[in-house]
């Protein structure tokens, strides 16, 4: 491939060109990517999920009655009986309290998007930085990191976060916080330090070592490059697993949250709806399989990323 | 010692004794009982704009000499003193802090794998720059230049085309035009070449060879050139070294050392040269069994077991130092 970048530029137009350069890798992914029917599937369910978030602010401020379709304090006083079944005003019902079990939806489906990319964001952080570290020192560090690791990925996750709950408020902050730190010093760490210890080792580090590169240069402008993409595809999987940490908590009540899938389905259980699944199927079936969507697509592109990033797995 | 540098020249770099054992097995509370004598007690000069070959076949320990000499590894013992022409010569294997950051400005290391010495995810000109970058050696505004310039220099024109490339759209021999590019960019005096035409096609590496030695000429550069090619060694190298497992066995000029031999060793290396005539014989030196690993090795001669003169007076003595035989040459044997 010849590539005419034209007259040296001149200093100030550097970045100008890097735009360029990181534009034409990305369209290069981009294309890799469509060609993945599972990523594309699941990007159009993220996507339909962040509408659905988006819209309900807009529906709240225009359409929507703010005394009926509240997701929390609000009370379908248009109907007779609660829970009600789907009519036109309410299309996914009303739950045992009286909510709009829509406006539910949506307003949940924020939280849930801000929980999972947070705790990927803190989890990708702390991963990257701790593989990096353990595998260009080795020795002392990199044993007392991955013995750390080891107690993180021995602790059962659900049960501390559980003890937790009951000990502090754990809200959607501390809960991605919690879930980020725990895979960041945990599992993820030990898979990109794995990573980290097939770059360490390659002569590039040892010219920059030549050149007069410090430690911390290394490390940041040699090794955690060659790390990003994988560290991008364990971002996927831990909004994955952030989001049913989630669910399965505020299921059973243990987290100081306003509303969120889980605890809408929580209401349906208190009230003793939960084993009528076939006559009060709008009470379980809209949370549940959102729960169950937006995990899998978060899931279904980070294995299609792990296409577009490993050509090994690439199907000519 | 008795160089053959120029009467009146100090020597750019001396090497006096140089050791560099490995552990052979790791404890965790008192050090390792057996190490490999990667490189066991070394001396030689380098003298000013001379290219200094060390040959020897792989596992002799002549690329941990040339990570040494850069401090790409910490010695275990002896000295290399640098000479850089202002002041008094410095040894480095004590260098600790900004003052090694100053002699990594001077001694710069070319590598032996173009494949894996360039970071994929960083241009042409993010590599080049980087020596000039991290030692802070011009303007932020001038490193475009003075890549360009560089780049022009390696033959990679126009410069332009180049700059903003990834390594995985150039050729092996253009990458290894990369990489000297980012090891002369900060023009050092010293450079560490360990095989860089090894891994390139016959085709482009006598293109390759040329370009470092005119660059070596027009920028006063004295190369230490690694290779296991006594071909090679002689269309580079004004003199050489020959090691087996971690001594130097024989030095002298090239010429010297490749037509008149004196070491066993040397011989078998050179019998090992195919002659490009299918009636032309040679009588084979014939030594027998591989390399051995140099692990915790008897203090007799380190060919002993392999060599074809080896008598009782070999084997009851230290390894033999070198000393003048032959045709200028320095030898290390008893019997040459």
């Amino acid at each position: 491939m010849v590539i005419d970048t034209g007259p040296i530029p001149n200093a100030p137009s550097l970045w100008r060109v890097r735009l360029g350069l990181a534009g034409r890798s990305l369209k290069q992914n981009w294309s890799l990517f469509l060609r993945t029917r599972i990523g594309i599937l699941g990007l159009v369910i993220i996507v339909f999920y962040m509408l659905l978030a988006l819209a309900h602010p807009i529906l709240m401020n225009t359409v929507w009655d703010e005394r009926i379709y509240d997701p929390v304090i609000g009370f379908a006083f248009d109907e007779t009986q609660q829970p009600a079944p789907p009519s036109l005003s309410h299309p996914l019902g009303t739950d045992p309290l009286g909510r709009d079990i829509l406006s539910q939806l949506m307003f949940s489906a924020r939280s849930e998007f801000l929980l999972g990319l947070l705790a990927a964001v803190v989890t990708v952080c702390i991963g990257t930085m701790v593989g990096a570290t353990a595998a260009y020192f080795g020795g002392l560090i990199d044993m007392l990191l991955m013995r750390l690791a080891d107690i993180m990925i021995m602790m059962p996750g659900i049960s501390i976060l559980i003890v937790l709950s009951a000990l502090i408020e754990v809200g959607h902050l501390e809960l991605a916080l919690l879930i980020g730190i725990l895979s960041g010093f945990g599992g993820t760490g030990v898979v990109l330090k794995s990573q980290a210890l097939s770059v360490v080792v390659k002569p590039y580090i040892e010219a920059a070592r030549t050149s007069g590169g410090g430690t911390l240069h290394i490390i940041l402008v040699h090794v955690v490059p060659n790390l990003l993409p994988l560290s991008f595809l364990y971002m996927m999987f831990t909004v994955t697993s952030a989001i049913f940490s989630e669910a399965v908590l505020s299921f059973l009540g243990l987290l100081d949250v306003r509303m969120s899938w889980g605890l809408m389905i929580h209401t349906t259980e208190s009230a003793g709806y939960l084993l009528q699944v076939g006559e009060y199927w709008w009470l379980i079936f809209p949370a549940s399989l959102s729960i169950t969507l937006l995990c899998s697509s978060f899931y279904l592109l980070g294995r299609s990323l792990d296409e577009v990033v490993n050509p090994r797995l690439r199907r000519t | 010692m008795a160089g053959a540098t120029a009467v009146g020249t100090k020597p750019l770099i001396r090497v006096e004794g140089l050791e560099k054992h490995f552990p052979a097995e790791s404890h965790w509370f008192r050090r390792s009982d057996s190490f490999v004598h990667a490189v066991d007690g070394i001396s030689f000069e380098l003298a000013r704009g001379e290219s200094f070959g060390l040959v020897g076949e792989s596992g002799c320990g002549k690329t941990t000499t040339g990570r040494l000499l850069v401090r790409l590894a910490e010695p275990t013992g002896g000295h290399v003193l640098f000479d850089d022409g202002e002041g008094a010569s410095t040894d480095i294997t004590t260098l600790r802090g900004d003052d090694l950051k100053a002699f990594r400005r001077k001694a710069q290391m070319i590598f032996q794998d173009p494949y894996e010495s360039l970071n994929p995810r960083r241009t042409i000109f993010d590599t080049v720059a980087e020596p000039l970058k991290v030692q802070n050696a011009c303007p932020p505004l001038e490193r475009m230049e003075r890549v360009s310039r560089m780049l022009e220099m390696v033959g990679l024109t126009p410069p332009a085309t180049y700059l903003f490339r990834y390594p995985h759209e150039l050729s092996g021999g253009q990458r290894q035009r990369v990489a000297i590019a980012r090891a002369l960019v900060i023009e050092p005096i010293f450079v560490v070449a360990d095989e860089p035409t090894s891994m390139l096609d016959v085709s482009i590496r006598t293109g390759v060879m040329n370009l470092m030695e005119s660059l070596a000429e027009r920028l006063g550069i004295s190369y230490l050139y690694i290779t296991h090619d006594l071909a090679v060694a002689r269309y580079m190298c004004s003199r050489i070294a020959v090691m087996y497992l971690g001594k130097i066995v024989e030095m002298g000029d090239t010429e010297a050392v490749l037509q008149n031999p004196q070491h066993p060793y040397t011989q078998a290396l050179l019998s090992a040269v195919p002659i490009p005539d299918p009636t032309a014989t040679r009588a084979p030196v014939r030594i027998s069994g591989g390399v051995a690993r140099p692990l915790d090795p008897p203090p007799r001669c380190r060919f002993y077991s392999r060599c074809p003169i080896a008598d009782d007076f070999c084997r009851d003595n230290p390894h033999p130092p070198l000393e003048k035989k032959g045709a200028g040459q320095r030898v290390a044997c008893y019997k040459a």
